[in-house]
């Protein structure tokens, strides 16, 4: 399987690391309780479908960016930054 | 009596390249383009091994990859392969292949007792025996069965077999070389793609190496050769695609005809095409298992390709249209034969044909029971025509089931197609196509019309040339395919066994049994039966259970499902697999800069994670027992070095660097000043400790971050998801210098005086260099960083550099230092002596311990925020019993502290997880006893009391008292002297 870096273009998926849930919105530094700090880190959906997520390209050019993918059928869509 | 004979012409085998082989270490002959199988029933081995499970004799099957039977033992000693499917392997000249699962052998086996024992082998067997109340009885079956059970056995000593893998591109990768995919490959190669036909046959041309017309030969080998002509194009034979994967990724396995060692290569192509065919299916009757009694195209196969043939009489049992064609075949080659015919009528094309062949036809009539012992000597039918026929063989169909395993690894489901009783592709992805009989299109012409209509869609899709038209080979119009499913046995059928998987010997009845215990559905009944589970994967047997079981509930097969299909297709060697990554290639190593000069100077390495790092020095002592002990005291009272490269280092810069270290860190780094080091602790957003390190400020705008070796890549990337994710407000940039900077640790009372010989121009005295002090000095044309950092507790310093310099830096310090006795120590040394000290390291850092329970929760800032802050006061992480850090001292001189071992108060039974357990244990030079670091439920809330460790491996305990975990120089006047 191929993943699309937006910095290098496609890779191997071992160049890669999974950086979790993009569709969650981090609290800014320095604000938010511990139950939204709780619901940040520890409360997932888990879509059979298209997932917003970080990726990292680890062993490449070490830039973080957000894709789409299908988590049925790992179909990718972005690379966007 | 059960025979095959050889004819003595035809066939596709040399005859003029005969082949030494050995049986059971008995020598044979056969021939060039011989499988082992095709040999040995040459030969006259009808019985080649026993069953599974009630050790019953059996035969091939088949004369393919879906053979259930017939698996040998090839080879010998460090070279032995286990479970090779005779059918697909190649003959070859002194192969040496044993049979399995029968001892002493397939015709007189003393397991066969198990026969008749038969009624503790059914279904759930397994299960009931070994579950529940009995649950102990495992331990006492489990040598037995494992011995008495099982397929063959893999060598533990170790093989010298090289297994290689690689990677491949193409356009259209074109699985399967029968007449669809000979025609696609053809199509799409003269087209100009890169293509790949990969077949795992040892000969390419599928199923049109088991008929015998000539215009087809022809067709066949001018494929081949226009192929070959292409350059971009690569027929591969014995290369089994093994699996499909997400984002257009096929794994082959190649087999080296010459050894049979396997290769892998991983393919990346643009599209595929699917061409893989289909496997006939048994029918299900009494002792459908006795050798002898074979798929019908297994016996044309052998007869037209092989050129074996049953000695004289032969029956063919059929639900369908297709056996007729190996009935015929058989007719010509003078074998008599007499059809069992499960519909009450077949074409009359077929029967005028048979009756010009002098072949009987039974209509309405099916095998009520299969008589002989071990072989088939002949059949009794059943349903309209209660006749026995006595017989050399008997050819079984119950239908063509397409191999839809490839294109079901994408997770696309099967459907049932009702026109020819079984599954076809339940659809392809983008990019993904299909020809021939795995979408159930039998006929020779409409398989080779699939096969160019998919190369031209595949080329379409691609954007590619249109593939051109390709000639067709000059034989009679496809005959129609009749089929009328029958899953179960025909009326006044025998009670004996009548296997549905002959692998895992599961029978009729066990399907039966698992629909009347409730494991009905399809992967219930496979865990409970083992239906499907063999190296086979049920090739020959899912369909009929599956029907069988639809049957039983009363509903449609369609709606019975199937399971779910996995790679490896075929069962493949481990070794394939794992490649060249083996032994010392499993990860790759890190070394220090300091690895050659170590090496040289009588280290001796230990790993540490990827790292090999110095653990102790020949000069302190041969073992690391003793030699840690004299390389501790040479800090404790001198001067040692030790390397350090292995720590993560992190280059901070930016104008916001001192902010981003102020919110990752828990404790304040803004007003670090210029020159000056401080000891940070990092924490994930749950508030659990992630890493700590020393981190300098060497200006405004930089910062020099050490972490720990363990996790150097992990907070790098932290940092990086940080910056990138996140604070893009903030000015940041880390860039790592774990292999570009390198250092070492000058330890010590005398490690000042050290210094100052290593260094005469740069001032390391105390008033300027003072505890935590940080100072660049350039010295041989590069930078030396100087850092006043302990983590032995003694005076010491790191002095850091870019890794190529690390080498002769550190060889410039040792003959600096030479008067003072200055010596190396390993790795050993460094943590006892941070034991001593007490400073936590990765034994204590395991990602479940909050600040609060290592101890250092006043590090953290009041005010400031930082990370996992909010979550580290959860109230759990709060909670006053948590497992926490404590210093121990055995109490019981003549006895030995263990890491790992369980924590009792002195009042508990030893039992269970206990209240807590030792991570780290040194013997102390200071304290002349066994130290050690633990967490302990409560913590130092204990101070002073007794307990007990307990290591139940070794049946050990010894009274420990806790204390601090600063077992030396707790006001820290060594730091600061």
């Amino acid at each position: 399987m191929k993943i699309t870096c937006p910095h290098c273009g496609d890779r191997d998926w071992s160049e890669f690391r999974y950086g979790g849930d993009a569709s969650k919105a981090r609290p800014r530094h320095g604000t938010g309780d511990a139950k939204a700090w709780h619901d940040y880190y520890f409360l997932f959906d888990n879509p059979k479908g298209m997932h917003t997520e970080y990726w990292q390209h680890v062993l490449g050019c070490r830039q973080w960016f957000v894709v789409k993918r299908n988590t049925a059928t790992n179909e990718m869509i972005g690379g966007g930054e | 009596m059960t025979g095959f004979r050889r004819i003595e012409s035809g066939g596709r085998v040399d005859r003029t390249l005969p082949l030494a082989f050995t049986y059971n270490g008995k020598a044979l002959n056969g021939f060039a383009g011989d499988s082992l199988a095709s040999a040995l029933l040459a030969n006259g081995q009808i019985t080649i091994g026993r069953s599974f499970k009630y050790h019953r004799p059996r035969g091939f099957l088949s004369a393919g990859l879906e053979e259930p039977n017939g698996l040998f033992t090839l080879g010998s000693g460090a070279m032995t392969v286990p479970n090779a499917i005779g059918t697909v392997t190649e003959l070859r000249e002194a192969l040496a292949a044993r049979s399995q699962n029968a001892w002493p052998s397939p015709d007189f086996d003393v397991m066969a007792v198990n026969s008749w024992a038969s009624p503790l082998f059914t279904a759930g067997f397994y299960y009931k025996t070994f579950m529940g109340p009995l649950q102990k009885s495992w331990m006492f079956y489990e040598p037995f069965i494992r011995r008495a059970a099982g397929l063959g056995r893999a060598t533990e000593e170790k093989g010298n077999q090289r297994y290689d893998q690689r990677n491949t591109f193409c356009d259209i990768l074109v699985i399967g070389s029968g007449p669809a995919g000979l025609a696609a490959g053809v199509v799409a190669a003269q087209a100009g793609a890169r293509v790949i036909i990969a077949e795992q046959d040892f000969e390419a041309g599928g199923s049109l190496l088991c008929m015998n017309i000539g215009a087809l030969e022809t067709w066949r080998a001018d494929c081949v050769a226009r192929i070959a002509k292409c350059s971009n194009a690569r027929l591969v034979t014995r290369a089994t695609v093994q699996g499909l994967y997400d984002g257009k990724q096929a794994v082959m396995s190649i087999v080296d005809p010459a050894t049979g060692n396997v290769r892998l290569e991983v393919i990346r192509f643009a599209a595929v095409i699917n061409a893989v065919g289909a496997f006939e299916r048994p029918l299900v009757f009494p002792n459908n298992d006795r050798p002898g009694v074979m798929l019908a195209g297994a016996l044309r196969t052998y007869l037209n390709r092989f050129a074996i043939a049953p000695k004289q009489r032969a029956v063919i049992v059929t639900n369908n249209d297709s056996a007729y064609q190996a009935a015929f075949d058989l007719a010509e080659a003078n074998v008599a034969v007499t059809i069992a015919e499960h519909r009450s009528s077949s074409s009359g094309e077929l029967l005028a044909k048979a009756a010009q062949l002098g072949i009987a036809i039974f209509p309405n009539s099916g095998v009520a029971d299969v008589l002989g012992h071990p072989a088939i000597t002949a059949v009794r039918l059943g349903g309209r025509h209660a006749v026995t026929i006595e017989c050399d063989a008997l050819g079984v169909s119950g239908g063509w089931n397409p191999v839809v395993h490839l294109t079901s690894h994408g997770g696309i489901k099967p459907n049932y197609e009702p026109r020819i009783a079984s599954f076809v592709p339940g659809g392809f992805a983008e990019g993904h196509f299909g020809a021939g009989s795995v979408l159930g299109h039998f006929g020779t012409l409409a398989t080779i019309r699939d096969g160019v209509k998919a190369a031209q869609q595949a080329l379409t899709y691609l954007d590619l040339n249109d593939g051109e038209e390709i000639e067709f080979p000059a034989i009679r119009a496809d005959r129609a395919y009749g089929i009328q499913a029958a899953w179960t046995p025909v009326e006044g059928a025998e009670s004996g066994k009548a296997f549905v998987d002959f692998q895992n010997d599961v029978t009729l009845k066990d399907v039966k049994q698992a629909h009347q215990e409730g494991y009905s559905n399809v992967e219930h009944l496979k865990r409970y039966t083992t239906l499907g589970m063999g190296t086979d994967q049920g090739k020959t047997s899912n369909v009929n259970a599956l029907a069988i079981m639809a049957g039983l509930r009363g509903i449609d097969v369609a709606n019975a499902g199937t399971t779910t299909f996995r790679p490896p297709f075929s069962p493949m060697t481990i070794g394939a697999i794992a490649g060249r990554s083996i032994g010392k290639h499993f990860r790759p190593t890190r070394r220090s800069p300091l690895h050659d000069w170590n090496e040289k100077n009588g280290a001796t390495f230990i790993e540490a994670g990827p790292w090999l790092r110095a653990w102790y020095f020949a000069w302190a002592g041969s073992s690391p027992e003793t030699a840690y002990i004299k390389e501790m005291e040479l800090v404790r009272r001198g001067v040692g070095i030790a390397d350090v490269s292995t720590l993560g280092k992190i280059d901070v810069q930016g104008p916001d660097a001192a902010e981003f270290l102020n919110r990752v860190y828990v404790n304040g780094f803004a007003k670090l000043p210029i020159g000056k080091a401080r000891y940070g602790v990092m924490l994930n957003d749950d508030g659990v400790v992630l890493d700590d390190g020393t981190t300098s400020r060497i200006s405004e705008t930089q910062f020099y971050m050490t972490t720990t070796t363990a996790q150097a890549g992990e907070v790098m990337s932290w940092l990086e998801y940080l910056l990138q994710c996140h604070w893009r407000d903030l000015d940041v940039h880390v860039a790592s210098l774990t292999d570009e900077w390198g250092g070492m640790a000058v330890s010590g009372k005398k490690s000042r005086e050290a210094l100052q010989l290593a260094f005469p121009d740069a001032d390391v005295s105390n008033e300027t260099l003072s505890y935590m002090g940080v100072k660049d000095v350039s010295f041989g044309g590069t930078t030396v960083r100087l850092m006043r950092l302990s983590f032995s507790g003694e005076l010491a310093y790191e002095v850091h550099c870019p890794a190529n310099y690390v080498q002769s830096l550190w060889e410039h310090i040792m003959r600096a230092a030479e008067p003072l006795g200055i010596k190396p120590y390993g790795l050993e040394a460094l943590a006892s002596l941070r034991i001593e000290k007490g400073h936590v390291a990765g034994l204590e850092l395991d990602h479940r311990n909050t600040l609060d329970d290592l101890g250092l929760g006043k590090m953290a800032a009041k005010e400031k925020p930082y990370i996992g802050k909010e979550l580290r006061f959860r109230e759990a992480y709060q909670a006053p019993d948590r497992w926490s850090l404590v210093g121990l001292e055995l109490l019981e001189p003549e006895k030995k502290l263990r890491g790992g071992s369980i924590l009792f108060a002195a009042s508990d039974e030893i039992k269970g997880h206990g209240r807590g357990y030792i991570t780290s244990v040194t013997w102390s030079t200071e304290l002349q006893k066994f130290i050690a670091l633990g967490l302990y439920q409560g913590g130092l809330k204990h101070e002073g009391e007794e307990i007990v460790a307990a290591f139940p491996l070794k049946n050990e305990q010894a009274r420990l008292k806790i204390v601090s975990p600063h077992f030396v120089d707790r006001e820290g006047a060594r730091l600061h002297a």
